[in-house]
């Protein structure tokens, strides 16, 4: 290949200035500003910024897949010799695949739905004219087997939709290592995934780097997963490259205050202050072998399907305390917060809320005790209605619930200053806020209804890493001041060990663990925990040693 | 509000459309202004070509009355009807879509298999049908084009309905306890107006021209004079005075078109990213 015969210490691609304009009327003049770094054979270059920050785009500029209304000011792109900002599209479409190759974010949408696996990657292969004749179905085999893919004889004639999330991604690496190519570029490639799939895939990504003597540019918003894979890493904040050095100065020495905020925003677990709340506090809800089956009804050609969301689950929360539900996609989470609330009905089990069971009560009967239950949702963007208010999402709840106006708009005022945001909020529309301000607005609705208990779904997930730090701190202190109890529901782990006193670890719709953060995280029982906490990403990594050595 | 003139006014055949609608509201507004006699009245010698009385710029029919009165009055029926039977059309289909969508499961089965009982029958059979029972009058007329046109609206609404309930917003509104009928007007029905508007403009098209085929047919209302009787009428005398049946022919034709652009224009100003996809 290639790469043996470059001289020593030649960077492999080097991106040198590089300017992109945004077009005029957006936020700021440039998606990318005077960007330079370099990549060698053999190392993993970590380029990582919350959303925004230009990384995705700097990728993109190297394979040519700008959008139109982007385009490359000033700089250059050297790759083996050449600039690639100065080719011609057909010389591009040679050097795509062949000698770069990229991996995406989404892998439920990268491959063609309606194309078998083995005709995919042979197709990249065809492209390119390499392995001709039966060679070609040797090389898919070859490569399938490569990326840990089982049985690739079988699998070859699989239609995407059979392959399971992780199972694309390996599908998407194959297709970009199909023609050995000396760089790999993966924007996000494990973002979209559970965490024990993100620990393989990032697994084999080292592995292939190792064995093959790539140069890697890997993308990520992911400090956890930094420390896991990256050799060097590059820390872009709204398009400007602001650090890069070795992964290990980078992590633990940060030099940029913006890096430094970064590391410090990464969810990581209070070791002492975990506060083991007061047992003997009022239980507030108590779940008792709550149950709950999605039916897809029999139609003519259908068969009947069950499945099991949540199988027999049994919790309770108490006031001031946090309980955490933890668990993979699937895994039922989600389905028991919308069963608390009511939001779908459930099979058995009871849910004794202050003494009364909810459950067999009817949405009339139902309505007048909602007030006492609130919920924060995931979604920042779809869970304020666009044509409405901030002031009127918020005052929605307590005049439905008989509060008059007046009253219920005093109280609204005082919410969003208690949510850290401006008085003048309350005019505006949804469209003028940030996905954290939105949240916290969604924050203020909740607490509107002075709730005895608060469910947060996923409520972080969808936030960048600074405002989630911002607003996981906010739902902590509003928590011990109102002294209210919480259900959190979250994927992440090292999420639910900063906020929970107590965890609940799902899968397959049944809890497997149940303790104190420190009995979860130290002495896990159940295998599947085990591997989950094995899973996490920059595990071996603390993030407050990394601040104890700034200060 | 602004920014969605400056979409829809972007839009050049939106604004002629525009234009010709205004033109012929005000026709409809001031035609007894403009007209004192009845169009019904017999004012000059029939058959007078167009053009050639300065009295009677439009010419007379065979009986002798004025065909520029007639197309005059004739507009205040057909928006008349246009508007008043999709009005009624869409509140009804509105009430129907937003139940079976909100309410899903057997309330939904009910009243989805209650509209394509409505669906399977042509509409203007229908109409006809409804019209020829309840006697030929303004109101019988509306009526049987609102009953005929509802269907598309209460599916359209349904289907809005089945998305938009998904979404978060709407759950946190029954998270805070509001009453269904609260959530469905004040939460999602406004939401789902643009849609609804776009083809309540469109359907003010078709109910010209089922009150155009209906009077044409003669079952329109005796006393109100208007485009589809005036086609009627002339549909005899085809051969000897073409005129007499183009002239209201067109004025449908105008009217239609300029709801329709309308409607175009409203649809790509309410949904710019929709636009922007097909250009």
């Amino acid at each position: 290949m290639s790469i043996a015969n470059l001289p020593p210490n030649t960077p492999l691609l080097s991106v040198e200035h590089l300017t992109v304009a945004l077009p005029d009327g957006s936020d700021r003049t440039h998606a990318v500003k005077d960007l330079s770094f370099e990549l060698h054979a053999g190392e993993i270059l970590c380029i990582v910024g919350e959303s925004g920050s230009g990384k995705s785009i700097s990728a993109n500029a190297i394979m040519g897949l700008l959008p139109g209304y982007l385009k490359p000011k000033t700089g250059r792109i050297v790759f083996k010799g050449r600039d690639l900002l100065q080719q011609r599209e057909d010389e591009l479409l040679t050097l795509r695949g062949k000698d770069i190759g990229m991996v995406f974010q989404e892998p439920m949408s990268a491959l063609n739905p309606l194309m078998r696996v083995g005709e995919q990657i042979a197709e990249v292969l065809a492209v390119h004219g390499a392995y001709p004749g039966p060679a070609r179905q040797q090389r898919v085999l070859e490569l399938l087997n490569f990326v840990g893919l089982p049985d690739p004889t079988t699998l070859k004639d699989a239609y995407p939709f059979r392959l399971s999330g992780g199972q694309r991604q390996r599908v998407m690496i194959a297709m970009a290592l199909a023609l050995e190519p000396a760089i790999l570029i993966a924007d996000e490639p494990t973002t979209a995934l559970d965490v024990t799939t993100q620990a393989q895939i990032l697994a084999l990504i080292k592995r292939i780097q190792a064995s093959m003597g790539m140069g890697v540019m890997f993308i990520t918003h992911d400090f956890g997963v930094v420390a896991d894979i990256a050799d060097r890493v590059a820390v872009m904040e709204k398009g400007v490259l602001v650090e890069q050095g070795p992964a290990e100065q980078v992590l633990n020495r940060p030099q940029h205050p913006y890096t430094q905020r970064l590391i410090a925003a990464v969810p990581h677990r209070n070791s002492d202050e975990t506060a083991q709340g007061n047992l003997t506090d009022p239980v507030v809800l108590e779940v008792k072998n709550l149950r709950k089956t999605y039916v897809t009804e029999r139609g003519l050609f259908v068969r009947k399907r069950v499945v099991n969301a949540v199988d027999g689950v049994s919790f309770n929360v108490q006031r001031g305390q946090t309980l955490g539900i933890v668990g993979e996609s699937g895994s039922g989470k989600s389905t028991i917060g919308k069963c608390l609330l009511r939001l779908t009905d459930i099979d058995s089990g009871q849910l004794i809320f202050n003494g009364t069971d909810i459950a067999p009560l009817s949405q009339a009967q139902f309505r007048p005790m909602r007030k006492h239950l609130q919920m924060i949702f995931q979604d920042p963007f779809a869970s304020l209605n666009p044509r409405h208010t901030v002031g009127r999402s918020i005052i929605d709840g307590p005049v439905a619930n008989g509060v008059p106006y007046a009253e219920a708009e005093r109280r609204a005022r005082e919410l969003l200053r208690l949510v850290e945001l401006d008085e003048s909020s309350f005019d505006r529309y949804p469209n003028a806020f940030s996905g954290g301000q939105r949240q916290r607005i969604g924050i203020a609705r909740a607490l509107a209804l002075q709730p005895q208990l608060l469910v947060a779904d996923e409520s972080v997930s969808a936030l960048d890493v600074s405002v989630q730090a911002q607003v996981l701190k906010l739902l902590q202190d509003i928590q011990q001041r109102l002294n209210l109890a919480m259900i959190f529901i979250t994927h992440d782990l090292r999420v639910a060990a900063q906020v929970c006193h107590q965890i609940a670890v799902m899968h397959k719709g049944r809890i497997v663990e149940y303790g104190t953060p420190a009995d979860v995280f130290d002495r896990p029982n159940h295998e599947y925990t085990q591997s989950l906490i094995a899973a996490i990403p920059g595990r071996h990594w603390s993030p407050v040693s990394a601040r104890v050595s700034v200060a | 509000m602004k920014k969605f003139i400056r979409r829809f006014s972007a839009n050049k055949g939106a604004l002629v459309g525009l234009m010709i609608f205004l033109l012929v509201i005000l026709t409809a507004v001031f035609c007894s202004i403009w007209f004192e006699e009845s169009p019904w009245s017999m004012v000059a010698e029939p058959l007078l070509k167009p053009l050639t009385n300065s009295d009677y710029p439009f010419g007379t029919d065979m009986l002798g009355r004025d065909l520029g009165a007639g197309l005059a009055y004739g507009a205040r029926v057909s928006l008349l009807v246009g508007v008043v039977s999709t009005l009624a059309a869409v509140i009804f289909g509105v009430l129907i879509g937003s139940l079976a969508g909100f309410y899903g499961g057997r309330t939904d089965d009910l009243l989805m298999r209650f509209t394509e009982f409505f669906q399977t029958i042509p509409q203007l059979a229908m109409a006809v049908v409804l019209v020829a029972i309840f006697t030929p009058t303004i109101y019988s007329i509306v009526g049987a084009i609102a009953i005929v046109s509802w269907p598309p609206v209460a599916r359209l609404v349904r289907s809005e309905f089945l998305s938009l309930k998904q979404r978060e917003f709407v759950q946190a509104a029954v998270v805070i306890g509001q009453k269904p009928a609260r959530i469905i007007f004040t939460q999602i029905l406004p939401n789902a107006m643009s849609p609804i508007i776009v083809t309540a403009s469109l359907m003010i098209a078709t109910a010209i021209l089922t009150e155009s085929s209906l009077s044409f047919l003669g079952l329109g209302d005796r006393n109100l004079m208007s485009w589809g009787f005036m086609i009627g009428a002339a549909r005899t005398m085809l051969r000897e005075a073409p005129l007499m049946s183009v002239l209201p022919g067109i004025a449908i034709l105008l009217t239609v078109l300029a709801i329709n652009l309308i409607g175009e224009g409203l649809n790509d100003a309410m949904n710019p990213q929709l636009r922007k996809r097909g250009e």
